[in-house]
Order: C-alpha cells, then sequence, then structure tokens
C-alpha cells in the first residue's frame, strides 16, 4: 500500500512536467502563427479584450483574401491575466513553444518592459499598439501607438494657441507614461515661458476613485484670473469617478478644459458624457472621423462582433496599421523570418483610417496625424483641430536633458536603438 | 425610411417672422467656428425675441439642418429615428432617420459666448434661479457694457439674492472708477463676496511690483483693501475647513456601505466572505439592467434599483450560503478560501455576461450638480444623497436587528447556537436570512456606488479590503462601530490628504490600523460577555 | 556517513517527503541534461522555456512550504506572505540593478535608470551594499525577517489571533503595495525593476545560467524542505502544533506561546524572502503587483489544495495549481477564471484535507480492507 501512494504522487508530479514537454511536439507547419498577448481577466481586460477582437478579426479578413505566403494564418490567444511577469512567460511560450512570426500585444508600460528581454532574447517580434512614453527603441519592437511628440506635445500647442490657457494642471495616474510625459510637457511649457508657479503636477494610484479634494484644488488653481487648463494622463477606470467629480463640482470645458490622452471612444461609452461636452482628448484616430477606409472598417467591425453599437478606438487603428504593415513587410521578404521581417518593416506604407498614409521609419515608429476632438454628448469626438500633415513619431524626447542627443536608427551604419550622436556611442542594448 | 411627409417649402413653414432673421439662423449651419461666432453675435444684435430659443437649442447641442433642403429644425432623440421639430414654434415637423439631418457643432468658444448671451437676455427671466444665474454667468467676465446692463436690471429687481450678486458685479467695475467713496464703497462690497474674481480684484489693489512700489497709488484704498481680503480669508478657510469634513464624510459613508453589509455576515455570522465586493458588483450591474430596462424614466430608475439590487443581491446571497457556507460554519478562515473562489466565479461571470468593459450607468439629474452654499463652498447632490442614503441604510439595519422577530433570532443565533436552536429557532434558517440580509446591503450599496465610480467587472475588489479594515477597526458585530470607524476613518484620510497625496493618506490610515489593532485587538467597540468568546 | 543519518532521521515516517526528493533529485538531473545535451531537434529536448516555468513553480513550492508552516503548524493563518516573497524579489532585484552598470538606457554607472530618469542625482542611502551580493543575500532574508519579526512582536505579544491577525496582514501588504507604487519611494514606482542583464558575472539571459539558477532553487528547495521537516519534528515544532491546537492550554502549561509564534513566523518570512530572491532572475522582473492581497490568497489556496500540514501537500498544491493555471491561461483563457474559482470552491467543500487528505483517506479505507479480509 505504500507503493500505490508513492505511484499516485509521483503520477501528479511526472504529469505536470510531462504535459509541459508533450506539447511541443505537435505542431503543423502548415500555417503562420500569429501571437496575441492581451490581458483577458484582471485589471488590464477592460481595454485589452477590444484588441484581442481587432486582430481576430483582422486575421479572419486576411485569411479570407488567401492568407499569407500561399499559408494560413493562425491566431495564438493567450491570456497574460494583467499579472507582468506573467507577460514575460507567456511571450517565451508564444515565441519558443508556438513558434509564432509576430505578436501583438501589451497595452501597459510595464507590461512592454516585461516582455522586452524576452523579444529580444529569442530574437521575437512584438507590435505594440497604444501611446505611450517614448524613450525607448528596441530592434524587435515596433511601435504603431503615439509617442508624446504625436499627442502630448501638438495637444498643448492647441490648449495655448487656439484656447489661450496660461495656466496648467498635469494630472495623471502614478506611472512611468503620466511621468514622462509630464516631465517633456514641463519642460516644453518652462520653455514656452510659462512659470513654475502656473503648472501644478498632481499624481494619483492607479484606480483612484474620490477625486473631491483634488478636483476641489484644480478648482482653486483654476480660479486665479488666468484660463487653466487640465492635460490629464488619468489612466482608464480612474478617469469615471474623476469626470463625474468635475462636472458635479460644476467645473465645465469652457471654464478648464480637460485634454486627456488615455480616454478614447471605448473609455466614454462606460460614462454619462453629458455634462463633459467640450473636453477634450487627443489622439491619432476617432471613430467618427470621416474616411472610406474607416467607413469600411467601422463596418467590418460591427459584423464581427454582431454588435453594431460597438465603438472604435485609436489602439484599435494602431493594430490595423500594424497588422497591414507586418503583412506586407512579409510579403516584401517573402519569409517570417524575424530579421528579414524587420528590415522589411522599415520604409513600409500603408493606408491609416483617417485617409492618409502612414510609413514605419527607421526608428520602428510611424508617421500619424495628431487630432484634437471634443467629447460630443452621444459619447464620441468631433474633431475641432489637426495637424497639416503627419507627425514622425520621436522615441528619444527632445525636452529632456537626458535623452536630447539620443536617436534611435535601426539602419545601417548605426543600427541601434539608443544612439548618441554626441559621444557616437551606442548603448544599453541587450545584445 | 424618408419620412419626410413635410416637404413643405422651408419659407413658408418658417414664414411669419422676417426673412432676414430666418435667414440669420439659417446661417448658423454654414461656415467654421469663426463664421459660427459671428453670426450668434448678430442673431443677439438683431434684438429678436426669439433668438433666446434658438441659442438655447444650439447651447444643447440638439440644433441639427436637414441635409435635403438645409432647413435648420431641433431634434429631440427617440429610438432609431429622430423627431424634428421648428426650431421656433416648437411644431412638429415628422421624423428623419439618423443620417438625413446633421448636427450644428459648436465648440468650447462658442459654448462660451452662448452661455454669455443668453445670460444676457434672461436678466429679465421671471424665474428668480435663472436671473441668478445669469447674473452669475455675467460677473465672471465683466466689462463696461455688462456692467451698465446690470445697473439697469437693478432698478427692477426685486429679489434681495439676486440683487447681492448684482451688486458684487457692478462693485468689480466700481472699484476702478474715478470717485474715492464709490471704490471704498464698492470695496466694502466685494469684500462680503466670495467670489474668486472679488478676491481676484482685491489682490490687485495691494500687490507690490518688483520695486516694492504699490501699484494702487492711494493707501486708505490699500488699507481698505487688505482689510476686506482678510476677512475673506479667514471666511474662505473656515468654508475649506467645512469642505474638508464634508469629503471626508462622503468619502466615509462610501466605505460604510460598503462594509456595512460585511458588519453583519462577518460581524454577526463570523463568516469572511470574500465575495462581498462581488455582490455590490451585482447591485451596480442591477442598477444598469433597470436602466436599460427603463430608458424613459432615469429618474425614477434608482428607485427601483434599490429594491432590485437588494433582492438580486440577497438571493445570489442565500444561494451562497446555502450552496457552499453552511457546510463550513465554524471555520471561518475556510469560508475565506471558499468565498474567494466565488468572487472569482462571479466576476469572470459578468465579464461573459456584459463584456470586460464598463458599463454606463447614467446620474438622473437630481443627482447631478452641486448645492451650492456659497461660492466657496458647495455640496455636490450626489455626494450629499449617498451620505443620507447611508445613514438611512444604518438606520435600516439597525431597525431590523433590534425591532424584529428576525432581528432578535439573528443576534441569539450569533451569541449562542445550541441554545437558540433548543429554544425552537430554525437556525440554518436564520443563516440563511441573515447572509441574505448582508448580501442584499451589499447590492444596495452597488447602487450609490454605481452613481460614484466605475460599473465593471473590477467594481468589487477596490472595496473589499477597505470593508474589511472597516469592520475590524470599528469592532467586529457592532454596527455602531462600523458608523464611528467608517466616517472617522474617512475624514481622518481627508484632513491627510492634502498634506501627504492621496496614496501617502492611505498608506497612513492602513499602518494606523495596523498598529490600532495591535493596542485594542478587538476594535474601537468591543463586544462584550458572551459574544465576544470564540 | 552522519550526513546521510541525519537526512534518513529527519525524512523518517515522512514517505511524502521521500517521494517529493526522489521526484525532485530525478527531475533536477534530467532536465539539464535534456535541455544542455540532446539537440533542439529532437523529441526528448526540454526548452528553456519549460525549464524556466519548471524553476517558477519551484520558486512558489518553497513559497507554499513557508506559508504551510505558520498556517499547517501554527494556525496563523498569513494573508500578506506574498509581502515577505517580494521583499526578498525586491532585494535581489536591487542586486540585478546595480549589476547593470553602464549598460542601462542612461548609461549611468551609479544609479539605475528610473533614478537618471526621476532626476535622482545620487542613490538613495538604502540601496548601498546591493551591488555586493553577499549583502543582497543577506538582505533576502533580514528584510522580511525583520519586518515578520517587528509586526509579529506587535501583534503575537497583545493576542491578535485568528481572522483579526489575517485581515491585519491583508492590510500590511496592502499598505506595502501602495507604498512600492509610489515612483518617491526608490523602487522602479509601477514598473518596478526589470532589465536585469546579469547574475554574479554570469548573463541572464543564456541557457547555462538558467539551469543553473533551476538547479539552485531545486538545491534551495530540498534543503529548505528538510530543514522545515527538521523544524516542525523538533521539540519546537510540537509546541508549535500544540500552539495551533489549543493556545490556551500551551501558555498554561507554561509555554511562552508569543514567542514559538514569533519564532515561527519570522523563520516562515525568511523561507519566503528565499523564494523571492530565486524567482526575480528567472521571471527577470519584480514590481508592486506581487505585493498585492490576491497573491496571498491565491497562495494560500494553493497549499489548501495541496493539503495543509504536510509540507510536502503545499509542494504538490504549489505545483500542480499553477501547472492548471499556466495550461488554462493559454488552452481556455476566457474560462480559467471559473475553473480557478471552481477548484477553490470544490477544494474547501469536499477536500478539507486537500489532495494528500484524500489520498491518505483512501490509504485508510484500503488498510481497513486488509484488515477485514
Amino acid at each position: 500500500m505504500n507503493m500505490k501512494k508513492s505511484i499516485s504522487t509521483w503520477r501528479c508530479i511526472a504529469g505536470a512536467a510531462a504535459l509541459g514537454m508533450a506539447s511541443q511536439w505537435a505542431h503543423a507547419e502548415d500555417t503562420i502563427k500569429v501571437g496575441i498577448l492581451h490581458s483577458l481577466s484582471g485589471t488590464m481586460a477592460i481595454s485589452e479584450t477590444t484588441l484581442k477582437d481587432t486582430m481576430l478579426m483582422l486575421i479572419e479578413e486576411q485569411n479570407k483574401k488567401g492568407g499569407l505566403l500561399g499559408k494560413k494564418l493562425e491566431p495564438v490567444v493567450v491570456d497574460p491575466a494583467s499579472n507582468w511577469p506573467l507577460f514575460a512567460e507567456k511571450t517565451r511560450e508564444l515565441i519558443s513553444k508556438d513558434k509564432v512570426a509576430a505578436i501583438f500585444g501589451c497595452w501597459t508600460s510595464v507590461s512592454r518592459k516585461s516582455v522586452l528581454p524576452v523579444v529580444e532574447e529569442l530574437n521575437g517580434l512584438l507590435f505594440y499598439p497604444v501611446q505611450y512614453e517614448g524613450e525607448e527603441s528596441s530592434k524587435n519592437v515596433f511601435y504603431t501607438g503615439a509617442a508624446p511628440n504625436q499627442q502630448a506635445i501638438p495637444a498643448v500647442d492647441y490648449l495655448m494657441k487656439d484656447v489661450g490657457a496660461k495656466r496648467w494642471v498635469l494630472a495623471g495616474t502614478d506611472y512611468v507614461y503620466p511621468r514622462t510625459t509630464n516631465k517633456i510637457l514641463e519642460a516644453y511649457l518652462k520653455a514656452k515661458g510659462v512659470k513654475s508657479e502656473d503648472i501644478m503636477i498632481n499624481y494619483t494610484p492607479f484606480g483612484h476613485s474620490d477625486w473631491q479634494s483634488i478636483v476641489s484644488d484644480i478648482k482653486k488653481f483654476g480660479s486665479q484670473g488666468k484660463k487653466t487648463a487640465v492635460v490629464s494622463t488619468i489612466n482608464g477606470d480612474a478617469n469615471v469617478p474623476f469626470y463625474k467629480e468635475l462636472a458635479n463640482q460644476g467645473i465645465s470645458a469652457a471654464d478648464i478644459p480637460v485634454v486627456a490622452f488615455s480616454v478614447g471612444e471605448e473609455e466614454l461609452s462606460g460614462i454619462d458624457t453629458k455634462p463633459l461636452v467640450g473636453h477634450l482628448a487627443a489622439w491619432n484616430y476617432f471613430m467618427s472621423v470621416d474616411a472610406k477606409e474607416n467607413d469600411a472598417f467601422i463596418k467590418q467591425w460591427h459584423a464581427f462582433t454582431k454588435n453594431s453599437k460597438r465603438v472604435s478606438n485609436d489602439p484599435m487603428e494602431a493594430h490595423y496599421i500594424g497588422f497591414n504593415m507586418w503583412v506586407k513587410a512579409v510579403e516584401k521578404a517573402g519569409t517570417t523570418d524575424t530579421d528579414a521581417v524587420a528590415k522589411a518593416m522599415i520604409g513600409v506604407k500603408v493606408p491609416n483610417l483617417t485617409g492618409g498614409t502612414s510609413e514605419m521609419y527607421s526608428n520602428h515608429h510611424i508617421s500619424k496625424p495628431v487630432l484634437i476632438g471634443e467629447i460630443q454628448s452621444d459619447g464620441q469626438f468631433e474633431v475641432v483641430w489637426e495637424t497639416d500633415k503627419l507627425v514622425i513619431g520621436d522615441a528619444w524626447s527632445d525636452f529632456l536633458p537626458g535623452s536630447k542627443d539620443i536617436v534611435a536608427d535601426w539602419t545601417p551604419p548605426i543600427n541601434c536603438g539608443n544612439y548618441n550622436s554626441k559621444t557616437k556611442k551606442c548603448s544599453g542594448q541587450n545584445f | 425610411m424618408m419620412l419626410l411627409i413635410f416637404s413643405a417649402s422651408p419659407l413658408q413653414a418658417q414664414g411669419g417672422g422676417d426673412p432676414a432673421f430666418t435667414a440669420l439662423v439659417g446661417q448658423l449651419k454654414d461656415g467654421d467656428f469663426n463664421d459660427k461666432a459671428r453670426t450668434i453675435s448678430d442673431l443677439e444684435a438683431s434684438n429678436d425675441e426669439r433668438a433666446i430659443t434658438v441659442f438655447k437649442t444650439l447651447l444643447a447641442g440638439s440644433l441639427y439642418y436637414r441635409k435635403d433642403d438645409g432647413r435648420v429644425v431641433s431634434v429631440k432623440e427617440g429610438g432609431d429615428a429622430y423627431q424634428l421639430f421648428d426650431v421656433l414654434s416648437g411644431e412638429s415637423l415628422g421624423e428623419a432617420g439618423r443620417r438625413d439631418v446633421k448636427k450644428i457643432s459648436i465648440n468650447n468658444y462658442l459654448r462660451g459666448q452662448l452661455r454669455g448671451v443668453i445670460a444676457r437676455l434672461s436678466l429679465s427671466h421671471k424665474n428668480t434661479a435663472v436671473r441668478l444665474n445669469a447674473v452669475k454667468e455675467i460677473v465672471k467676465d465683466i466689462d463696461a457694457d455688462t456692467a451698465a446692463l446690470l445697473r439697469e436690471a437693478m432698478s427692477a429687481e426685486t429679489d434681495e439674492a439676486v440683487l447681492e450678486a448684482m451688486r458684487v458685479g457692478v462693485a468689480l467695475m466700481d472699484v476702478n472708477s474715478a470717485d474715492k467713496s464709490t471704490r471704498l464703497a464698492a470695496i466694502e462690497n466685494l469684500g462680503g463676496s466670495l467670489l474668486p474674481e472679488a478676491r481676484l480684484r482685491l489682490d490687485a489693489l495691494v500687490v507690490q511690483d518688483a520695486n516694492k512700489e504699490y501699484a494702487e497709488a492711494d493707501a486708505d484704498i490699500r488699507r481698505a483693501a487688505a482689510q476686506a481680503l482678510s476677512h475673506i480669508e479667514s471666511r474662505r478657510q473656515i468654508y475649506g475647513f467645512l469642505e474638508t469634513v464634508f469629503f471626508g464624510l462622503s468619502l466615509g459613508s462610501v466605505l460604510l456601505l460598503a462594509a456595512i453589509g460585511l458588519a453583519i455576515t462577518f460581524g454577526v455570522m463570523g463568516v469572511i466572505n470574500m465575495a462581498h465586493g462581488e455582490l455590490m458588483m451585482l447591485g451596480a450591474y442591477t442598477t444598469y439592467v433597470v436602466q436599460l430596462l427603463m430608458p424613459n424614466h432615469i429618474e425614477y430608475s434608482l428607485l427601483v434599483a434599490v429594491p432590485a439590487a437588494f433582492l438580486v443581491a440577497g438571493i445570489v446571497g442565500i444561494g451562497i450560503e446555502r450552496g457552499v457556507i453552511r457546510f463550513l460554519y465554524g471555520r471561518p478562515l475556510e469560508t475565506l478560501l471558499a468565498t474567494f473562489g466565488i468572487s472569482l466565479i462571479l466576476q469572470q461571470l459578468v465579464r461573459s455576461i456584459f463584456s470586460p468593459l464598463n458599463r454606463l450607468v447614467e446620474t438622473p439629474a437630481w443627482m447631478s450638480g452641486a448645492l451650492e452654499i456659497n461660492s466657496a463652498f458647495a455640496l455636490t447632490y450626489n455626494r450629499l444623497y449617498v451620505i443620507v442614503f447611508s445613514l438611512l441604510v444604518f438606520a435600516a439595519l439597525l431597525l431590523i436587528l433590534k425591532k424584529t422577530a428576525l432581528g432578535l433570532q439573528v443576534r441569539a443565533v450569533s451569541q449562542n447556537r445550541a441554545m437558540a436552536k433548543a429554544m425552537g429557532i430554525r437556525t440554518s434558517w436564520v443563516d440563511a436570512l441573515t447572509f441574505g440580509l448582508g448580501s442584499g446591503i451589499a447590492g444596495v450599496a452597488g447602487v450609490a456606488l454605481s452613481q460614484l465610480t466605475n460599473v465593471g467587472p473590477n467594481l468589487g475588489q477596490a472595496y473589499i479590503i477597505d470593508s474589511f479594515m472597516v469592520v475590524v477597526f470599528g469592532g467586529v458585530g457592532n454596527l455602531w462601530g462600523t458608523l464611528v470607524g467608517a466616517m472617522s476613518l474617512g475624514v481622518v484620510n481627508k484632513f491627510l490628504e492634502p498634506w501627504s497625496g492621496a496614496v501617502l493618506a492611505k498608506i497612513l490610515v492602513l499602518v494606523f490600523i495596523i498598529l490600532f489593532i495591535q493596542k485594542r485587538p478587538r476594535g474601537l467597540f468591543p463586544q462584550k460577555g458572551r459574544a465576544a468568546e470564540g | 556517513m552522519p550526513q546521510k543519518g541525519l537526512l534518513l532521521r529527519i525524512l523518517e515516517h515522512d514517505t511524502g517527503g521521500k517521494i517529493f526528493l526522489a521526484a525532485l533529485t530525478v527531475v533536477a538531473v534530467l532536465l539539464p541534461v535534456l535541455n544542455l545535451a540532446v539537440p533542439e531537434g529532437s523529441a526528448l529536448h526540454v526548452s528553456t522555456y519549460t525549464v524556466t516555468l519548471l524553476g517558477k513553480y519551484l520558486c512558489y513550492a518553497l513559497l507554499a512550504i513557508a506559508l504551510d508552516l505558520v498556517w499547517g503548524y501554527c494556525g496563523i493563518l498569513s494573508l500578506g506572505h506574498a509581502a515577505f516573497f517580494a521583499l526578498g524579489g525586491y532585494a535581489m532585484g536591487m542586486y540585478l540593478m546595480r549589476q547593470i552598470g553602464e549598460r542601462g538606457v542612461y548609461g549611468n554607472p551609479e544609479l539605475p535608470d528610473f533614478m537618471v530618469f526621476l532626476n535622482w542625482q545620487e542613490l538613495p542611502w538604502y540601496w548601498f551594499g546591493f551591488d555586493q551580493f553577499w549583502f543582497a543575500m543577506l538582505m533576502v532574508v533580514l528584510a522580511p525577517g525583520v519586518l515578520a519579526f517587528v509586526f509579529g512582536w506587535l501583534a503575537f505579544r497583545s493576542r491578535v489571533t485568528g481572522v483579526y491577525l489575517s485581515i491585519i496582514t491583508q492590510a500590511l501588504t496592502f499598505a506595502l503595495m501602495l507604498a512600492f507604487f509610489r515612483n518617491e519611494m526608490g523602487f522602479g514606482g509601477n514598473n518596478g525593476l526589470t532589465d536585469f542583464k546579469d547574475i554574479l558575472g554570469f548573463n541572464l539571459q543564456s541557457d547555462a545560467t538558467r539551469i543553473g539558477l533551476f538547479l539552485a532553487t531545486a538545491i534551495t528547495l530540498a534543503l529548505s524542505y528538510c530543514v522545515a521537516r527538521y523544524v516542525v519534528n523538533s521539540k519546537l515544532g510540537r509546541v508549535v502544533v500544540a500552539v495551533r491546537d489549543a493556545e490556551d492550554r500551551a501558555r498554561f502549561i507554561g509555554y511562552k506561546v508569543e514567542s514559538f509564534k514569533l519564532w515561527i513566523f519570522v523563520f516562515s518570512a525568511m523561507l519566503a524572502g528565499i523564494a523571492g530572491a530565486l524567482y526575480v532572475p528567472q521571471v527577470g522582473i519584480i514590481n508592486p503587483g506581487e505585493f498585492s492581497p490576491l497573491n496571498s490568497i491565491e497562495l494560500v489556496v494553493w497549499v489548501a489544495v495541496g493539503g495543509r500540514g504536510t509540507l510536502y501537500g503545499a509542494v504538490l498544491g504549489a505545483i500542480l495549481v499553477n501547472f492548471a493555471k499556466t495550461y488554462l491561461t493559454g488552452a481556455l483563457p476566457e474560462v480559467w477564471l471559473f475553473a480557478l474559482g471552481g477548484l477553490f470552491v470544490v477544494v474547501t467543500l469536499f477536500l478539507p484535507q486537500g489532495i494528500v487528505g484524500l489520498l491518505r483517506r483512501r490509504r485508510r479505507k484500503a488498510g481497513l480492507k486488509e484488515a477485514a479480509t
């Protein structure tokens, strides 16, 4: 009987190990696999699930067109569950176990930072679709979301010139994206002659829900006789109570406009937008944009989700651009081999959803238009301002002392994501 | 689906008025925002009484034009189609599809302009509140012309509050007049006002430039202004203090609502219900569903949602008790594990049913905005109602426990299960109902939270730790402890916040609770006697 | 050989432990061979992914042993063990950060990237010494140990027990999480510490280093298991069990209950810290999310699933639940919370002693049958 017990215990332990190994054997080479790395549970599921659906739709559409290189595309969906170490683990699984040709995924900066060493080690490809803080350019990552110069700086320019804002509240969630953006903006505003007593910086934790004191402070800050504007890098969930409190304390967009960088159509679909009418957001895409590519995309999206009320948003467009760029680059390279595709990516041009053509540049960032929209009572944005031409994403900000001289260029002779143009040195690379 | 039965010529339908005015209204749809701004000024200058209706419709965002004939109409949304009305007469013009009409869009600048225009045109409105708001709007951006308007309106004004506001407005201009006595009077007037504009104007009188030179030459004026300013400052400090207390009570009321159900399930029954937060989430989602079911009666939706959420969460709670918890009595730490599993299941359940996105719960008009005591102190209605509501729930619960047969049985079972059973109390039935009561109250709390924060699958998690802290701090098994605990933690948090920032304030409160529990392991109001054992 | 004698004495009457150690030895010998010696195309090759994954499971297993010591043997349900784990992890992470040196994004030889970014001019005092491996290792056990000592000393002396203790341990880890989230704290804020390059001069991305880390984890786990077994078998361990079963009686008999509890609590916290330190180089990131109260609860569930108060049950539970989690998040991403949630409910309802309890019951039944015939 001792024997019996030992066998069953042993079986459990061995089974765990064996299953991990066995799954490696079973894969046939007749499809091209595409990894989708978005949280489907946990705190980030709220934003990321939509992107998973977008990717499934894009892959399905590509397969209808005959796939890629004569093969069908096969999505591999995993759930990193809003857990940052799990992002790294799942990336390792996708690249070394499932042998995916490219990964589309991540939302938060920390998830990207967690994934970064793994894609570099295993030489994978990651397409990152969310606006982010910059200060990074990896050989293995393509950044299809906005860099700070494609969102924050134009928005502040607009507020300064068209709205006449003289006092600034920079409010954000306490993590690296708002910290960097606010640092860049602070430097930028000071360069434009704004005094430091006219800038108020405030950080709150994730999911902050009690905004009474902070909104009251903003109100006091804004009643000093100069036109005040709020630049909000408040993340996701914390926005609803923030806007509710603004509305209830009687701060209207005409008194103190709030321009947000993390509030899009999807976030607004969970808010009663009537009191928010007139507050602003800066993005590279709005669902309300009049363009035939956009109409077609929305139609396709509604058909795919079988829901005519689903909204589209900026990160979805980023995936749309990124995916089409990847398809083009693979066709150009004739293979899904990482190095060949990464090389072919640079210079690829595809139509974006606002009627223009976005291009991948040698710093692995793309060109996009910058749009500023006012929130409407139906939860959509009305574009009130846009850049004349497309803006090229800048990996390293010109307004930070540490990164002023740094450039990213993945073409010879530099071939480096962190190249100091003064000292002619390439640093911080993992290979 | 074109329902344009009214294809009569626009001129005929819009006729009656003078064509110049109609043409101006028609111009609103043309050009960019600057053109629109000019048209609005022209309309105001036309001195036509009907202009204000057009402005109000435009500001509300319901001014559209028909794509086929370009006629400007006001629109009411209803289902898939729009109801069209004549802007001026309100006469119905039938329905039109969403794509047949286009909205006349405005931006923030135009909104500001419109509000000013509407205010100027509303100074003689018969409703006092409208007049008061109009005056306030004008005072924000006062100049010689609008001050003259105010002076003119003052002679006809009878309401004291409106008069007072007008006096402040006029004083803002009079401070700079040539006559010293007028200026002194104006300063005195401003000193009685808490408007930020008044303070700014006074500030300008006492500032020194870099060379220590006063901008204001007259020392008497400076002295009077400084006196008025210190008067304003001391009043602002008092109101600032009151405001912080209000914020604290409001935070406390949220904590109370979140914790009070737990005070029953945890405090009275000894069950560590980690799914408590998810029961609140169910309450919030019930509110959402109720609003979906009665889209045209949002005003009353919350009244329906409260009992509905109580029932939904209560029934789920009874289900949890019957299905899982009744097998685990006497093993509180294991109820923690099982209910944690349930909380995961419930979260994923709403994610599957309602999607992981946040749901839109509308705020009824009576809960929006603020009760303005004065310019420096306003109580937001949603917070105010939540405070009142939390106290009502507390009182109701206290009544149930102290005055009803169920309450008596609950207390009996929680104090001595075996004895209660021997006295003929159906303990299993009481357990189920008690747990249902605690869960139902969590659901009711969810209705209140739906008005303050996100309604999404993560709603519950955000409150679960806080609510345990409140119950433990207040003393397990003591409802009054929960009340005092919640309110004092809320107020302390809010007084710490300006000094330390939101995060540090919360950390300090947590550390305080940890240390407090070491000092008084049974909380603020420990249970005494038999109930304290076990 | 006195060594062997000691080991055998420790594992006397511990069949489960013997099996576990045997299995661990087999895996620890086989895996490196299959990973390094067998060519990649072969069916028997084990990928580095699997090695790292198993390494992570073993760290969790060590953490589960730590919790089982206080919960299973002493009856202290700590909902804050993730805090000790994370503190150990941060100590290791700080060492790894200092090893990056000039290879960081901003190329500052002294300051980690995030400090350069926050415009800090010099290293804060609490970062001193972490460039030395021995100091970092000392901190791996000292930081959680001291926290556990202070916390336990306060709590046990004032006789905070049961549910109250669980809840304030939860408050402790929650407060620490909020604190580490703050960028001003100097621990990298929300992003935490990442982008590690090497440990003791070995490149963290090479397969050999990963195998080395895996072996280190396996050996530490085996050693810790033996030490933990030794502790619970010792006189101290028996008193601790007595405290669990009847605290007041133990006190009236004359034992200083507080000291015993404190001792085991601190020891357990140190073990958790070691687990965290082994975890960080393998997963490549440490951030405040590790302090999350949910992690601590999940940890409790591993132990419950395996069977508490047995040590090897904790190991079994940690590996099984995490394996299921890995498998389900890949295979059925949309339903894994249902599965995980269901597992918790089922285990508490039907397997109060966990899987080990189930096996034991089976064995006892079989034994009864045998006796009957």
